[in-house]
C-alpha cells in the first residue's frame, strides 16, 4: 500500500461553553509510505488537534480519513486500538512513560496489548532499547534518567511493534538544542534505513529542515505544502 | 488473563500500601465478623440441638401444683398432689408410650477414697425409655428392683468419671448417705440440658428405694414430677387431653376447681428454643453481612479514586493499543485482588477470633466450611460487583480526554 494517510475535507469542531468552535476547516492531505513530514504553524492553528486525529485518539467531525487502507470513520474503539497498536507509534512532547515501570517494561507495553508472550516481549524491548543507545538502562525507572533519554525510550516504545507510521507532536519541545538534534538524527535514520513514515509537529524551523516535506498550518487549514510547491 | 496481569495488579496494590491496607481492612473485618458470628450462631444451635436430642422426644413433664401459682404452690410442706399411682394409672392411657414418676434430691456418695455430691433421681425403668437414655455398660434396674426397693444405682458419665476414673464401675459398691448401693449400669453421655445443667451428673435409683430408704417421705408415694412420652408427635394434643382428664378424675376435682397439676409440653418448649436460636444466628449473620457490604463500598470508593488518579496512565495505555477489555480487566483484577486478599486475612481473623471467643467466653462455636466458602464467594462477588463500575468507567475513557487529564 502506497498511501499511509489519505485525508480529504477533514473538519473538526469542539463543543465548548461558548458554543461550537471550528478548529480544522477542511484539510486535504495524502502522505505516502516512507515520507518524512514536518508540520509547522502558529500556536492554536490546530496542529495538535490534527495529530490526535491522525493517531485515532480523537474523532473528526466531517470529511474522510483512510489510515493504511482502512476507513477510520466507522471503526469501533477496539478496532481503532488495534490500528494504533499495530500501525502507529506515538512520541509525545511530555514523553508519557509509565512512572512505576522500568524502561524495558515501558518499551514492551505495546507488545502486551499485541498479545506477545513475556520472554519475547522482553527480548524485543531490549533490542529496541539498544537501537536507541540505552541498553544499559533497562531496569531504570523513567524518573532516573534525563529528558533526552526519556524521549529515546519513548521512541523505542513507538518502534517496538514495527509500526508503519510514527506520529510525534513536538518531540523536541522539552529538550535542549543539542539533544533535539540527536533525537532528530534518530528519526532521520529510522526514516532512511527502515523506511518508516514519520509525521512530526515542531515550532523550530531548523528542526523542520530534517524532514523531506514541510507543511504549514494556519487557522485550521494547510496554508503551505512544500511538496505541492515542487510539483507546481 | 495471565500472570503478567496478576503481577501488574499486585504492583498497583503495592504502590499505595497504606491505602490498600485500609481498604482491605474493610473486607477483613466484614469477613471476620461473618465467620465469627456464624460460628457462634452455629455453635449455639448445635448446643441447643444436642440438648433437645438428649431430652427424649414427644415429652411432657407433669408438675404438682397449678400453673397460675408458679407451679409448686403446695410443694413445700403442703400436700403433694402427684403420686406414684397417678403415674401407674397414666401407663394405661393409649396416647402415652411410657410414664416415669420422679422424685429427686441431692446426696453425697463415696467410693473408696473418692466422694462426689450429685443429684439422685428416683424413678422406674420407664425413665430410661422416656428419656431415651441408653445404658453404656451394665444393665438398668428392673421393675422387681422397684417392687423390692433394692439398693441398686445406675450412674451418669460425670459421676462415673469422678468416682471411678478409668475403672469400670459396674458391679462395684458405692455408699450413698452411708448405705451401700451396687452400681448395675452406667448411662451413655447426654451433655448439657437446655438450661445448661450437666445431665450426666446424676445417679438413678428405684423410686421406692429413694422414697423409703434415702430421702424418706412425709407423704408416702408422692413424687416431684412425672415424665411421660406420647406415642407420636401427632398424638401430643390428644395425650395432653387424656392426662388432664385422668388426673382431674383421680384427684376428684370438681368442674369449677382449677388443675392442681401443671402439664408442660417439653417438645414445644424445645421447638421454641430451636426457633429462637435459629433466628438469633440468622440475625448475627445478617448484621455481620452489613459490614461486608460496607467493606465492598470501601473498595469501590478506592477504585474510583484510583481510576481518577491514574487517568493519564489509562490514556497512555489506550493510546498504545489497550482494548477496552484490557483496561476493564486490569482494574477488575485489582479490586478482586484486594477483596480476595482481604477475605483470606478475614478468614484467618474470623477463625482465630472464633477460637478466642470459645476459649475466653467458653461459648460453643462451630466453624463450618460452608461459612468460609460462602464468605469467600461473597467477597469475590463483592470485589467484582463493586470493582466493575470503576473498571468500566476506566475502560470507557476517551483516549484523548484521558491523555490530556492533568
Ligand atoms: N478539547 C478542546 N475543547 C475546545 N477547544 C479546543 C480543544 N482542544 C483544542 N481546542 C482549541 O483548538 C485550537 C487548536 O488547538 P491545538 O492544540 O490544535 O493548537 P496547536 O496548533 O497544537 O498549538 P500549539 O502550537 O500551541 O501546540 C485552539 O484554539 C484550542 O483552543
Ligand atoms: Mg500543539
Amino acid at each position: 500500500m502506497d498511501e499511509v494517510i489519505k485525508i480529504s475535507q477533514l473538519t473538526k469542531n469542539f463543543h465548548t461553553d461558548a458554543g461550537e468552535v471550528c478548529v480544522l476547516k477542511g484539510v486535504d492531505i495524502t502522505i505516502k509510505n516512507g515520507e518524512f513530514v514536518a508540520i509547522m504553524g502558529p500556536s492554536g492553528s490546530g496542529k495538535s488537534t490534527f495529530m490526535n486525529i491522525l493517531g485515532c485518539l480523537d474523532k473528526y467531525t466531517t470529511g474522510s480519513y483512510w489510515l493504511n487502507g482502512n476507513d477510520t470513520r466507522n471503526l469501533s474503539k477496539d478496532a481503532l486500538a488495534f490500528l494504533r497498536n499495530s500501525v502507529i507509534g506515538f512520541v509525545f512532547q511530555g514523553f508519557n512513560l509509565l512512572p512505576r515501570k522500568n524502561l524495558i517494561d515501558n518499551v514492551a507495553l505495546p507488545l502486551v496489548y499485541a498479545g506477545m508472550p513475556l520472554d519475547k516481549r522482553r527480548k524485543r524491548a531490549r533490542e529496541v532499547l539498544k537501537s536507541v543507545g540505552l541498553e544499559a538502562f533497562g531496569t531504570y525507572l523513567p524518573s532516573q534518567i534525563s529528558g533526552g533519554q526519556q524521549q529515546r525510550v519513548a521512541i523505542a516504545r513507538a518502534l517496538v511493534n514495527f509500526p508503519k507510521l510514527i506520529l510525534a507532536d513536538e518531540p523536541t519541545g522539552n529538550l535542549d538544542t543539542k539533544t533535539s538534534q540527536e533525537i532528530m538524527q534518530l528519526f532521520c535514520d529510522l526514516n532512511a534505513k527502515e523506511g518508516i513514515t514519520i509525521v512530526l509537529v515542531t515550532h523550530e524551523p531548523d528542526i523542520a529542515t530534517f524532514a523531506k516535506r514541510q507543511i504549514t498550518f494556519v487557522d485550521g487549514k494547510i496554508q503551505h505544502d512544500s511538496q505541492q510547491e515542487q510539483s507546481v | 488473563m495471565n500472570w503478567a496481569m496478576l503481577f501488574e495488579a499486585w504492583v498497583a496494590m503495592g504502590a499505595n500500601r497504606l491505602r490498600t491496607f485500609l481498604t482491605m481492612l474493610g473486607m477483613v473485618i466484614g469477613v471476620g465478623a461473618v465467620i465469627i458470628m456464624s460460628a457462634i450462631g452455629a455453635g449455639t444451635q448445635a448446643s441447643v440441638q444436642q440438648s433437645i436430642a438428649s431430652m427424649g422426644s414427644n415429652l411432657f413433664i407433669i408438675l404438682a401444683g397449678s400453673s397460675t401459682s408458679g407451679g409448686v404452690r403446695m410443694g413445700s410442706g403442703g400436700v403433694q398432689t402427684l403420686t406414684v399411682s397417678d403415674a401407674t394409672a397414666m401407663e394405661e392411657l393409649d396416647s402415652l408410650l411410657a410414664t416415669a414418676p420422679v422424685s429427686s434430691g441431692t446426696a453425697q456418695m463415696i467410693y473408696q477414697s473418692s466422694n462426689w455430691n450429685t443429684q439422685i433421681t428416683g424413678s422406674t425403668p420407664s425413665y430410661f425409655q422416656v428419656r431415651d437414655w441408653r445404658i453404656e455398660s451394665g444393665y438398668p434396674f428392673t421393675d422387681s428392683d422397684v417392687r423390692g426397693a433394692t439398693r441398686v444405682a445406675v450412674i451418669g458419665q460425670t459421676v462415673a468419671q469422678n468416682l471411678f476414673g478409668d475403672n469400670d464401675p459396674v458391679g462395684k459398691m458405692i455408699r450413698i448417705k452411708q448405705s451401700p448401693y451396687i452400681v448395675v449400669g452406667v448411662l451413655g453421655k447426654k451433655g448439657q440440658s437446655l438450661d445448661g445443667r450437666d445431665q450426666d451428673d446424676t445417679v438413678i435409683i428405684p423410686i421406692t428405694t429413694a422414697q423409703t430408704k434415702l430421702f424418706g417421705s412425709k407423704f408416702k408415694g408422692t413424687v416431684r414430677f412425672i415424665m411421660t412420652q406420647a406415642v407420636s408427635e401427632a398424638m401430643m394434643d390428644k395425650a395432653q387431653q387424656d392426662m388432664t382428664q385422668l388426673l382431674r378424675q383421680r384427684h376428684k376435682l370438681r368442674e369449677s376447681v382449677e388443675d392442681d397439676f401443671t402439664i408442660r409440653n417439653l417438645t414445644a418448649l424445645a421447638n421454641t428454643a430451636q426457633e429462637t436460636t435459629k433466628a438469633m444466628s440468622l440475625m448475627l449473620a445478617a448484621i455481620a453481612s452489613i459490614s461486608l457490604l460496607v467493606g465492598g463500598i470501601g473498595i469501590m470508593n478506592i477504585m474510583l479514586v484510583s481510576v481518577t488518579e491514574r487517568t493519564r496512565e489509562i490514556g497512555i495505555r489506550i493510546a498504545i493499543g489497550a482494548k477496552q477489555a484490557n483496561i476493564l480487566m486490569q482494574f477488575l483484577l485489582e479490586a478482586l485482588m484486594i477483596s480476595i486478599m482481604g477475605c483470606l486475612i478475614g478468614v484467618s481473623v474470623g477463625v482465630g477470633g472464633a477460637l478466642i471467643v470459645h476459649k475466653v467466653l467458653s461459648i460453643n462455636v462451630v466453624i463450618t466450611e460452608g461459612s468460609i466458602i460462602v464468605s469467600f464467594l461473597v467477597a469475590t462477588g463483592i470485589g467484582v460487583f463493586f470493582g466493575f463500575y470503576p473498571a468500566h468507567k476506566a475502560s470507557n475513557l476517551e483516549p484523548i480526554e484521558a491523555l490530556r487529564y492533568q
